[in-house]
């Protein structure tokens, strides 16, 4: 492995030649706000809350997958940088019905978390309520549609973890959604294992265990990473 | 001819509503109504939800008196699981309904009813208020602020806040009490009771001397009363059965265990009228119809339906009650009277419930699935019986919700008691080109008519904030005859 220099906000930074931007600015100190990105996932740039400015690129980039280069000056929190960021947020809340008073997750609550850091003090956009239904049909846990962001962590949990591949994205634009094994009710899919990692990695209230009321969904989605290192310890160990 | 008068908003309640005052061409009236014209939906955006988020959503239908909502919707959700809560979970939500009757009653009367009694029905609206009181009566104010502050601190010690605390739950409640929070209560009960005690006397006078008129003409009339009681008729706010009755004191209909009490037979019981005026319902004791079938809630129809409190202090105010109004207390003035003797109820019960060792209990809850498919929960809020009605599918997903509150029970009340008080005072009033002089006091007794009730119209109507009386003097062609603002 060898090792790259970087500058981001101004500091310079080293890094190994294989860590994404958002790596490097972890490493650094440096804090730039993700929703769909969990240490022990594959990154899909999906949320576009890590975007950068990189000298010498007239686009943004997604800093969960973008690679750092030898001399790259990287800027995290320009004034363009959180409009975009307090844009997404806002996106995100008037796309879906986001009711945090009375949601599993307050308090607990990754976009909820990231509102707050954004300033979005209210919405510019026009909420669109969406008609969204919740799933009840499995025995211990349920999905509220409403307060899915389609981060797709639980897809991947599911499939690059569990090795159970039951959540998948279905339909296009505003009609997108995640299923449970082609479209079936939760509690009709067997593949399912009824492990729960999906639920203790959505950064939201939309997965959540049956018969939570108000905030009592006090999921810790870092335990993943913790989880895989410890598996991974024990499968190198002799 | 025919004219109208509209008081709008009716100003010291809690929610937006106005008044309209019917009068012949004589300038008599004919009849006042309530009009509540504001909607809230929760009925119809529950549905689709979880049952288990239910004590959580309608608990927001109110910041006065969520713990009403809170409970009612958690002992539906009790009865779609089939369980039987923990001991000290059901005394643990007991514990938070005193507490929440107290503060609810200490806001009706200290904050918002009192500037009538204490400042003078025709003294300056600008200061009849509760800022009024505190530079009137310091002391006085001080209590009432005080002794609601108990109840909210209650509150929130055991639900972890004041206003909307998601702590009861199907099953039970969230967290037990700890022994540091039993202490504090017990430390603030003396206060309490000193400040319920000087507010009793200091009423007790008031009815006697200034406000005697207003006990015989604030909506005096017989009707039916309902209200819980529990083992031996004692006064209850939870659970017990169900008792309705007349003005002589005779059931009306066999009681029903709210244990277990099914939609059929709430539906056997209960109807709701709609009037295209109002968004507030009209609830009847459906064999007698929606006149004589109507019925008055709240805390002196708990009075009028119990046999006694079940506590020293408390009862010894009943048998008072009932020496000045008779066993069945026919005057809504006197509600008034009852929510103070509530309060001091109130405190006795917590005292006797933190000396019960199985309060601090850390069993407090019940887990279970869905094992029936509709259920009613009821429970007493401050301003009467409270009714949830959930329908779910198998999964508990909420197909239907009916909720039957409080302040819509005493709908019809309210309209025969404005109408009472708007005859005696607007035919008393002097007339200028034939058309009665509105007196902003005579206005101020129509409002206080409702207030009698403590309406919680939350719970079909938003909070407006504040705003200025607007009267009208409508003829019947719609020409305005007179008007007056009240800033």
């Amino acid at each position: 492995m060898s090792v790259r220099t970087l500058r981001i906000d101004g500091r310079d930074v080293a890094s190994a030649d294989d860590a994404t931007v958002l790596e490097a600015a972890r490493d650094a100190g440096v804090v730039i706000p993700t929703l769909c990105h969990l240490e022990g996932l594959s990154p899909v740039a999906a949320c576009r809350l890590c975007l950068v400015e990189i000298e010498g690129s007239a686009k943004l980039q997604p800093a969960c997958i973008t690679p750092v280069s030898e001399g790259m000056v990287v800027h995290t929190a320009t004034p363009r940088l959180q409009e975009i960021r307090r844009t997404v947020i806002e996106l995100l809340f008037t796309e879906g019905n986001h009711v945090c008073a009375v949601c599993v997750a307050n308090g607990h609550c990754e976009l909820q978390d990231r509102a707050v850091e954004v300033g979005m003090d209210h919405a510019r956009l026009p909420y669109r309520f969406p008609d969204r239904p919740v799933d009840l049909s499995h025995p211990r846990f349920g999905l509220d549609h409403n307060r899915c962001i389609l981060c797709s962590r639980c897809v991947r949990v599911c499939d690059e973890v569990e090795g159970a591949h039951v959540w998948d994205v279905a339909w296009r634009g505003e009609h997108c959604r995640i299923i449970a094994g082609l479209d079936q009710p939760w509690g009709a899919v067997d593949a399912c294992t009824d492990c729960g990692k999906c639920v203790m990695v959505c950064p939201t209230g939309a997965l959540f265990h049956k018969g939570d009321s108000e905030g009592e969904k006090h999921e810790d989605p870092s335990r993943l990473a913790a989880l895989l290192r410890a598996r991974h310890a024990r499968q190198e160990a002799p | 001819m025919t004219r109208t008068i509209l008081i709008d908003p009716v100003t010291r309640i809690e929610g937006h509503a106005k008044i309209s005052i019917h009068l012949d061409a004589s300038g008599a009236v004919i009849s006042a109504h309530f009009h509540v014209g504001e909607f809230r939906g929760f009925e119809a955006f529950c549905v689709g939800r979880p049952f288990s988020e239910m004590a959580s959503i309608t608990a927001r239908i109110c910041g006065i008196c969520p713990v009403s909502h809170l409970l009612a919707a958690a002992k539906t959700g009790d009865q779609l699981l089939v369980v039987t809560i923990p001991p000290a979970a059901e005394r643990l939500r007991r514990l938070m309904n005193l507490a929440q009757i107290i503060q609810s009653h200490a806001l009706s009367f200290f904050h918002l009813s009192s500037p009538d009694f204490l400042l003078g029905w025709d003294s300056d609206p600008a200061q009849r208020n509760v800022f009024g009181l505190i530079a009137a009566d310091p002391e006085l104010a001080r209590g009432g602020i005080r002794l609601r502050q108990f109840g909210q601190a209650v509150i929130e010690r055991l639900g972890g806040r004041k206003i909307h605390p998601a702590w009861a739950v199907p099953g039970g409640v969230r967290s037990p009490l700890q022994p540091a929070d039993r202490d504090w209560i017990r430390s603030r009960l003396s206060e309490a009771v000193a400040t319920t005690r000087g507010a009793l006397d200091l009423f007790k006078r008031l009815l006697d001397g200034p406000l005697v008129t207003e006990a015989a003409v604030f909506g005096d009339f017989p009707s039916l009363f309902m209200g819980l009681v529990g083992p031996d008729g004692r006064w209850e706010h939870y659970g017990g059965r169900l008792r309705l009755i007349d003005s002589t004191g005779a059931l009306v209909t066999a009681e029903l265990p709210t244990d277990g009490l099914s939609a059929v037979q709430l539906g056997g019981l209960l109807a709701e009228a709609v009037d295209p005026s109002t968004y507030l319902k009209f609830p009847y004791y459906k064999p007698l119809g929606p006149e004589a079938g109507s019925y008055r809630v709240g805390p002196l129809a708990r009075l009028n339906v119990c046999e006694r409190i079940g506590h020293e202090q408390a009862d010894r105010e009943l048998l008072e009650l009932r020496q000045r109004g008779g066993r069945v207390v026919t005057s809504s003035f006197l509600y008034h009277l009852a929510r103070l003797i509530e309060i001091l109820a109130a405190l006795e019960a917590i005292e006797a419930l933190l000396d019960d060792p199985a309060l601090c209990d850390t069993h407090v809850r019940a887990h279970a699935g869905v094992n029936a498919r509709e259920a009613v929960g009821v429970s007493e809020a401050p301003r009467g019986t409270l009714f949830h009605h959930y329908r779910v599918d198998s999964d508990g997903l909420i197909e239907a919700v009916n909720l039957i509150i409080a302040t819509g029970q005493n709908n019809r009340a309210m309209n025969r008691t404005i109408t009472q008080i708007a005859r005696q005072y607007i035919q008393a009033g002097p007339a200028v080109a034939g058309v009665p002089e509105i007196a902003e006091g005579l206005l101020n007794r129509v409002e206080a008519g409702i207030r009698c009730f403590d309406p919680c119209l939350s719970c079909s109507t938003h909070a407006a904030g504040q705003m200025p009386l607007h009267v009208q003097l409508i003829g019947p062609e719609g020409e305005l005859l007179r008007e007056r603002w009240r800033e």
